[in-house]
């Protein structure tokens, strides 16, 4: 009986060990995808919309299962809105941290910090709302926010083209625009684009970012009479005209924000019929598929629950949802974590968003410019152009 | 290029003229604190903030006046100023080591800030928030005319106060040599104090009227700090009447420049002004 009782222990010790050889279960070896945010600073406003975002999609996405079968574990850290600090926590994430993966970090700024160093590791970099194409130069880049390759040509053209759908082209216009970087050169843009259209330019004027004091430029664009503003605003700017020039007992016929706040402006009583630029607004027939549907749900909830004024999903949020979407679509469509496989898969494929099919073939790995026509309506943000994602019913409507 | 007009010319300086009043408002407590106290103190900026955020959630969550939220408001803000004041006194801290000291101060306050109301931003709506008047052409917003009215009386009101009181005597002779003063009997410490308290408390007052005009976000608390020390420079240290009139100066300056020229120059009007005044003003001594 010796050697067969032998023979069971051996039997036992195997089948221990062949339990250990079992893979290790993927609880214990998560995908770790780093990123940094300016959860502190002057942006962390918009940055907790990114954050929000991010802890929705890594959650969704954990229920689904992960990525390649294991848990997605996203590490963010505080880049205090400075791009240098960026550039520094971006270093530690690829060699002290040693992330899977990275994710795109908020603004402009930021991003190019984060982008230089992903170029210097060869690592894929996904961001979301990065404003100057022009200056995305690593091959391994890819944009979430499809402003598409020339956007101080294609939005301003976009915005002409709404207004004259509803026959209300301008005859004249003035420019008003701050010097920050990611605007200004869609506002000198749009100069070019209103003089090849015919729209008489009655005033041109530029602020530096910060300003305080909107009494005087309101007082002049109101001396001026224009049928249409564009205001090149980023943030606050936008408001403080708004109020500006209510107190002068001015409104604008058609007055156009770049980049406003989303939050305030809607919320204010006289920003009614402000003009703006989206790529996805918290409407049919946006927020109809199912996993648009699903994210807006969520997003309120939770935007309610950290205290957000803005519990809509719109640019920010929705850009910042396409940048996990187009991770998880690279990911699954290579059954890799290699960067190298990443990106060449998003060059040579579309993917489907929650703003629409994206493409990365262009310049730059830009796409086409999905950016709409939206306008502040009783209270709202309402894409009124182009007609086939416009809100139901919506138009665009002129004082 | 075709001239302004008069109107313009005049809405665009009474815009200067309300704006460079909330920049002496603002001043007026941080000169007075650097030039009879010795602090220079960067948490006058936190406070003016943290003031304007605690008027904008006392009128949402109660629906008062804001103006009538300074009875709260302002004994809070004078008792912070004798509390951070009593740390200095208590380390000694010279008047470099203040500037750090508060801003760190300022540091631990935009945190704080951020965690209960969040980065976002905050507008006070209030029934007078968009009140305004026509005096001939031109528009007078009443926010801002309060400002203005507090902003004077203040600093006329601590100009008298520190000329014509023994207080008033004593809190400067106790800031040129509180040595000598304390032989007089003045109580430097407990004067120090009070004063401190003061100049917190108008921080209070700024950041109440500061809500008024502006909408509100915690990273704001450093947009102020060059133009509003570029006042109290221009208007002297210890002066209560001088930043004001340095403000106004500036706000005006800025203003007229933003209605004639590019505004982006108007930033440089400022500083230009600051940098003409200290070079060519007599030398004291």
């Amino acid at each position: 009986m010796r050697p067969l009782l032998a023979w069971r222990r051996r039997a036992l010790l195997a089948a221990l060990l062949s339990l250990c050889a079992v893979p290790v279960p993927a609880q214990q070896n998560p995908v770790r995808i780093g990123s940094t945010l300016a959860l502190t600073g002057p942006l962390s406003a918009t940055a907790q919309i990114h954050k929000l975002v991010g802890e929705i999609y890594v959650e969704q996405l954990n229920k689904r299962g992960g990525l390649l079968g294991r848990p997605v574990e996203w590490i963010v850290k505080d880049d205090q809105s400075k791009p240098d600090v960026a550039r520094t926590l971006y270093e530690q994430l690829i060699t002290a941290d040693k992330v899977d993966l990275l994710m795109g970090p908020y603004a402009t700024g930021a991003i190019l910090s984060a982008m230089g160093v992903a170029q210097r590791y060869d690592k894929l970099l996904i961001h979301h709302t990065f404003g100057i194409p022009s200056l995305a130069k690593y091959d391994k880049q890819f944009p979430a926010w499809s402003l598409g390759p020339d956007p101080g040509s294609t939005v301003p053209n976009t915005v002409f083209s709404a207004l004259a759908a509803v026959g209300k082209t301008p005859k004249t216009i003035a420019v008003v625009t701050s010097k920050f970087p990611s605007l200004h050169f869609i506002s000198l843009g749009a100069r070019e684009v209103a003089k090849k259209r015919g729209i008489d330019e009655v005033l041109f004027l530029e602020w530096e970012f910060g300003n305080r004091d909107f009494g005087p430029i309101a007082a002049r664009i109101k001396d001026a009479q224009p049928d249409f503003v564009w205001v090149g605003a980023i943030g606050l700017d936008g408001n403080l005209l708004i109020d500006a020039m209510k107190k002068l007992d001015y409104t604008p016929p058609l007055h156009f924000y770049v980049y406003p706040a989303p939050g305030p402006m809607v919320q204010s009583a006289d920003a009614n019929g402000a003009l703006s630029v989206s790529i996805f607004e918290d409407h049919p027939p946006l927020n109809t598929p199912p996993v648009a549907a699903e994210f807006t749900k969520t997003f309120r909830e939770r935007a309610a629950k950290a205290n957000l004024p803005e519990t809509s999903v719109e640019v920010q949020a929705a850009a910042s949802f396409t940048a996990w979407q187009m991770l998880e679509a690279a990911v699954n469509g290579t059954k890799s974590l290699d960067d190298k496989a990443l990106a060449a898969w998003l060059k040579s494929n579309k993917v489907d968003t929650i703003q629409g099919k994206l493409r990365f073939d262009g310049p730059n790995n830009y796409g086409d410019d999905l950016m709409r026509v939206k306008q502040v309506q009783n209270g709202r943000w309402l894409i009124v152009y182009p007609p086939e994602v416009a809100a139901p019913g919506a138009k665009l409507v002129v004082k | 290029m075709t001239l302004p007009s008069a109107t313009l010319l005049a809405q665009s300086a009474l815009s200067g003229l309300f704006v460079g009043a909330l920049y002496g408002l603002i001043g007026l407590g941080l000169g007075l604190s650097w030039g009879l106290l010795r602090t220079i103190n960067l948490a006058h900026f936190a406070f003016t903030f943290a003031a304007a955020y605690l008027c904008y959630q006392l009128v949402a969550s109660t629906g008062i006046d804001p103006l009538l939220t300074l009875l709260a408001i302002a004994p809070l803000f004078f008792a912070l100023g004798v509390g951070l004041h009593w740390l200095v006194q208590r380390f000694d801290v010279s008047p470099l080591n203040s500037l750090l000291l508060t801003f760190g101060v300022t540091a631990i306050i935009e945190a704080a800030i951020q965690a209960i109301w969040s980065a976002d931003f905050r507008r006070l709506e209030s029934h007078y928030a968009q009140a305004k008047f026509k005096l001939g052409a031109l528009f007078v917003p009443v926010p801002e005319l309060i400002t203005l009215v507090v902003a004077l009386t203040l600093s006329f009101g601590l100009w008298a106060l520190l000329k014509h009181t023994d207080l008033g005597k004593a809190l400067r002779a106790a800031a040129q040599d509180a040595p000598i003063a304390a032989a007089f009997g003045v109580d430097q410490r407990a004067l120090s104090l009070l004063l401190a308290g003061t100049c917190a408390a108008l921080a209070a007052v700024a950041g109440v009227c500061l809500s008024l005009s502006f909408t509100l976000a915690p990273s704001q608390i450093y947009a102020w700090v060059g133009v509003v020390f570029a006042a109290v420079m221009m208007g002297g240290l210890g002066s209560a009447l001088g930043p004001l009139a340095a403000g106004i100066v500036i706000g005006v300056s800025e203003a007229l420049t933003m209605a004639v020229t590019a505004p982006s120059w108007a930033p440089i009007v400022s500083f230009t002004l600051l940098i003409a005044l200290l070079l060519l003003r007599p030398v004291r001594t």
